[in-house]
């Protein structure tokens, strides 16, 4: 299959980066399919570009393992996907080619980093997406632009191909307007890859029942608290209240680890961040600066050049974070906090078998609304509990506030994700009725 | 002034693969770039994947040192940036390494044994490899080439047990037998071994040499480091802690200024990888036959003197040959010949033992035995196959080479006109050797065995030729 | 606190340009970040033992390498089969 692109045409949201035709080609489980690709997962001869600059002029020699996957299973490509530049962000607004507008408000972000393959799915421009969450990057804007979307349980889905942010948090996972179509996007992804040595060979086996008889829902206050809009959490409440009509139960919880999860969170993925873009040099791919120059100089240059603001923001933290005398204060603390969150976890799961909450504390704000990096880290707080821990969760949509989408955020216990898809299935379904 | 000197060293390890990916490790007659992948190019997206004989060689050569395994090993990322360094960080190991605590006996400068203690030994990638072009200190600019990035390594760091630099010479030689002895690791590889060394004066700073590329490097850079450490003392100053650069092409060490000095890695656990649980599996292999034990096997089994023994076994492929060899039935004699006499004539001419063909060395061996050939006729026979070897040829066999330069042991009695000519050309000496100066007659021989061209055995000459001469009140 | 000497330090450190008139602000931002981040001064230290998978390996299987013609299309500027890099001095 060859790339007929590059294609023009209209785009009003700036979902994609760069368009192409990559037909579906044969049968397969996604035959027909024509899917968005967010940028930051490698294409065989599509420029993948992770929002950045510094990757101008590469074209990966080889594809993703998801990529692979899906082009078995007969889909096409559709383009790759606007983002977030190398997924640091939360509203698609850190982009070196644009803000990408939410198409259930184009004065509003989609939310981020996946805000291109929301927003195309939500558009109608693709019936599909796959998208990247480091702490919250498929499910906010899934969120935002009112359509579904899952994080998969860490070591489901293949990294091999996924520009790395921060290896340890994130996952590659599928948007889609049903869950349904998430379901069998991921169990087209999920498909076993050695070259992933943090993957295990856990077929994904689709169990969409609707059934949530007995079904015992957590829903920890902390999810609710302070920071999260009273109208948010209004919908979301009632939400988890059609899933009790269905026989469901709700189970009073509490997650003390919220308070600093957030933290240990930006911590981590600052740290990783700090040292996974430090290949970006400019010398075997991408645009080297002056090769007379001395080394340290030129690659100075190529990062002052190729990085955008919050990138260099989030290296100089990740420095810092790792650096001799702030490691213990930061960086091992972070990953003792993590423990802590992983712990809290398990003790809750050990009486409920998901936990349900708002999956932002707001609806999407306006373009340029948040300019403080700190009030925009803020708004990761309900997200990045499960990858810290690395369970599944969805973000499903359950109503509006004030004319905006609200998602309904279902975590599950690690590995099981054809679970929190289920009990998002039959929400949706419930609420279709 | 007591010197104080540790190691680190790293050695290739000869696996198939590199550490991460599967590219092959046979790049060194291959053009630059031809033997790189996405991931040991570092390319956005690729993921390291360990490759399991890496960690079982690097278990060999922990437990041939006698290590302990942690309970849980780690690869960690160590950070700094440099074209050589596709990734902008280097998989290697930090707090949690394979394996602590073990030792290696070597052959102390009086001769007696000594115990080198190992701090640590731990695994890690290969940078890719920098040319400079243009001259100097200031080159133009740097050419890569990545076929070795990713080359699995293994780094062995030593206590600071070591007192002189010839110490740390047999240190890294001994070091060397026995991770081949494992079979992990190949020493005529160019490149493969790279020594970091620190060495301080009693009390005083402590100095890092980097960048020793080669055996012999060792001794050179220690030597000249200590000797420019005594003058700096003998100047009333204080040796400063620096980190410094042997430069292999002068013999010298500078001192490498700025950043490299304040370096702060930032090693935090490598993400993509997982932990290492290898003790029980340590505990499993089977290590091979090592220096010292075939050491002492030559010497019981064979009658091997402790210095041929030594000699022998301080090379795996020279023992092997040796063993191979050995079947003539003269183990003393098999183990002069390979020792003394191979050895010297492979050195000279910068050949492998491999290329040398046992057959014919057995048979060469079993010609000496017999005593129908000199051991001088031995070394000319010798010589022409190894010659022979060395341009590619097949060798003649030793009966040809014999035959071909007439070699073979004569009959005594075919010396009497050789006998007669030397007496009668050389009166002098004959006068002098009746007038008691035995010396005379060591000249008379040396005629003789001129003329006969080495066939001849010089005591068999010696005795005819006083007979020939008689009349003498020496006794030969 | 973090002073904008410190900020400079960690900006070396990362070679991350940070012009002067950006280093206040970046410094004042830096600041509310870690800020915040201090809450993780309260966590316990004794937290429950992370325990994943270990062992993962893969077989010593030569794969291929990329042609060296793909690997020198990637770069702007090769050699004779190198790729060309700023100049690295000893
Ligand atoms: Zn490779």
């Amino acid at each position: 299959m060859k790339a007929q692109g590059p294609v023009t045409g209209e785009d009003p949201f700036n979902a994609f980066i760069t368009r192409c035709e990559w037909k579906p080609g044969g049968k397969g489980m996604l035959a027909g399919i024509m899917v968005a690709v967010k940028d930051n997962i490698s294409t065989r001869g599509i420029p993948t570009s992770c929002g950045s600059r510094i990757l101008e002029g590469y074209t990966p020699p080889y594809n993703a393992h998801v990529v692979d996957l899906i082009l078995r299973e007969g889909a096409g490509i559709a383009g790759k996907t606007n983002m977030d530049e190398f997924g640091m962000g939360s509203s698609t607004e850190n982009s070196a080619f644009g803000p990408t507008k939410n198409p259930a408000d184009p004065s509003r972000v989609p939310g981020g980093s996946s805000g291109g393959s929301a927003a195309a799915v939500a558009a109608g421009m693709v019936p599909m997406a796959l998208g990247s969450d480091t702490g919250g990057s498929i499910r906010c804007p899934a969120a935002f632009c009112g359509i579904v979307g899952l994080k998969p349980s860490y070591g489901r889905v293949s990294r091999y191909g996924l520009v790395a942010y921060a290896n340890s948090l994130e996952q590659i996972g599928p948007l889609a307007r049903t869950v349904r179509e998430v379901s069998l996007l991921m169990e087209v992804i999920s498909r076993y890859d050695p070259r992933d040595s943090t993957m295990g060979d856990r077929p994904f086996t689709p169990r969409l029942t609707g059934e949530v008889k007995g079904l015992r829902i957590g829903a920890p206050a902390e999810f609710f608290g302070a920071g999260v809009d009273p109208a948010v959490g209004e919908s979301v409440r009632e939400a988890i209240g059609l899933l009790e009509q269905s026989g469901a139960c709700v189970v009073p919880c509490s997650m003390p680890s919220m308070a600093y999860a957030l933290a240990a969170y930006y911590v981590t993925c600052t740290s990783e961040a700090s040292s996974n873009l430090a290949r970006f040099d400019g010398v075997r791919y991408g645009t080297p600066d002056d090769i007379r120059k001395p080394w340290h100089d030129a690659f100075r240059e190529v990062r002052a050049k190729g990085f955008g603001e919050e990138v260099r923001r989030r290296i100089l933290l990740g420095t810092f974070a790792l650096s001799a005398g702030y490691y213990g204060k930061y960086y091992a603390k972070a990953q003792a906090a993590r423990r802590n969150v992983s712990a809290d976890f398990a003790r809750i799961f050990r009486d409920v078998d998901v936990i349900a909450g708002p999956t932002m504390p707001t609806v999407a704000f306006r373009i340029g609304e948040k300019t403080d990096p700190l009030s925009m880290y803020l708004s990761d707080i309900l997200t990045v509990p499960a990858n810290l821990a690395g369970i599944p969760a969805v973000s499903v949509p359950c109503g509006k506030v004030n004319g905006l989408p609200v998602g309904l955020q279902i975590m599950g216990k690690p590995l099981e994700d054809e679970r929190v898809l289920d009990v998002a299935y039959a929400y949706e379904q419930g609420a279709g009725r | 002034m007591t010197v104080i000197i540790g190691l680190e060293i790293h050695c290739q390890l000869t696996t198939r693969t590199k550490l991460f990916c599967g590219c092959s490790t046979d790049y060194r007659n291959d053009p630059p770039n031809t033997h790189t992948c996405p991931i040991c190019l570092g390319l956005p997206g690729t993921l390291p994947c360990l490759n399991r004989k890496a960690v079982e060689y690097a278990l060999r050569v922990a437990k041939a040192l006698n290590c302990t395994v942690l309970e849980e090993a780690e690869f960690a990322r160590k950070n700094y940036f440099y074209p050589d360094l596709p990734k902008g960080f280097q998989i290697t190991m930090y707090d949690r390494p394979l394996a602590v605590d073990g030792h290696l006996e070597i052959e102390a400068d009086n001769g007696t044994e000594k115990r080198i203690r190992i701090t640590r030994v731990h695994m890690e990638e290969d940078p890719g490899r920098l040319v400079h072009v243009g001259s100097g200190d200031r080159p133009r600019y740097s050419l890569v080439d990545y076929n070795r990035s990713g080359i699995p390594l293994i780094e062995i760091v030593t206590d600071p047990d070591l007192r002189s630099p010839k110490e740390a010479r047999r240190f890294i030689n001994t070091l060397r037998t026995t991770l081949e002895y494992l079979g992990v690791f190949d020493g005529d590889r160019e490149g493969g071994l790279r020594v970091d060394a620190n060495i301080s004066m009693e009390r005083g700073s402590r100095v890092e040499v980097k960048n020793i590329s080669s055996y012999k490097g060792v001794e050179k850079a220690l030597t000249f480091e200590i000797t420019r450490q005594r003058n700096v003392i003998r100047r009333g100053l204080s040796v400063e802690r620096e980190t410094r650069h042997f430069l292999e092409a002068r013999g010298v060490t500078t001192s490498a200024r700025s950043k490299e000095e304040e370096h702060d890695y930032r090693y935090f656990p490598e993400p993509d990888l997982r932990p290492l649980r290898v003790r029980e599996w340590c505990d499993a292999i089977v290590l091979p036959e090592l220096p010292a034990a075939r050491r002492v096997r030559f010497a019981d089994s064979f009658g091997v003197s402790p210095s041929h023994a030594r000699t022998l076994c301080g090379d795996l492929k020279l023992a092997d040959f040796f063993e191979e060899v050995v079947v003539c039935g003269d183990p003393i004699l098999a183990a002069t010949w390979v020792a003394d006499t191979l050895l010297g004539e492979v050195y000279y001419r910068d050949m492998e033992i491999a290329r040398v063909p046992a057959g014919h060395f057995v048979e060469l061996l079993r010609l000496l035995k017999k005593k129908e050939i000199t051991d001088k006729g031995g070394v000319e026979v010798l010589r022409a196959i190894l010659d022979q070897s060395a341009r590619g040829e097949v060798p003649e066999t030793p009966a040809t080479i014999v035959a071909r330069l007439n070699l073979g042991k004569a009959a005594g009695d075919a010396f009497g006109p050789v006998i007669r000519e030397v007496v009668e050309s050389c009166p002098a000496a004959v006068q002098d050797f009746r007038n008691g100066k035995p010396e005379a007659l060591n000249y008379l021989v040396g005629q003789a065995m001129k003329r006969t061209r080495g066939r001849a055995d010089p005591k068999e000459l010696a005795r005819m030729i006083r007979e020939a001469i008689g009349g003498s009140g020496v006794t030969g | 606190m973090v002073s904008p000497d410190d900020v400079e330090k960690i900006a070396n450190l990362a070679d991350i340009r940070l012009s002067g008139d950006r280093l206040g602000e970046f410094t004042r931002e830096f600041n509310a970040i870690l800020e915040y981040f201090d809450i993780l001064d309260t966590v316990a230290e004794e937290a429950g033992e992370k325990r994943g998978e270990f062992n993962i390996m893969r077989e010593d299987e030569v794969t291929p390498s990329l042609p060296q013609g793909e690997v020198l299309a990637l770069p702007r500027d090769s050699e004779e089969g190198f790729i060309r890099a700023p100049r690295v001095m000893e």
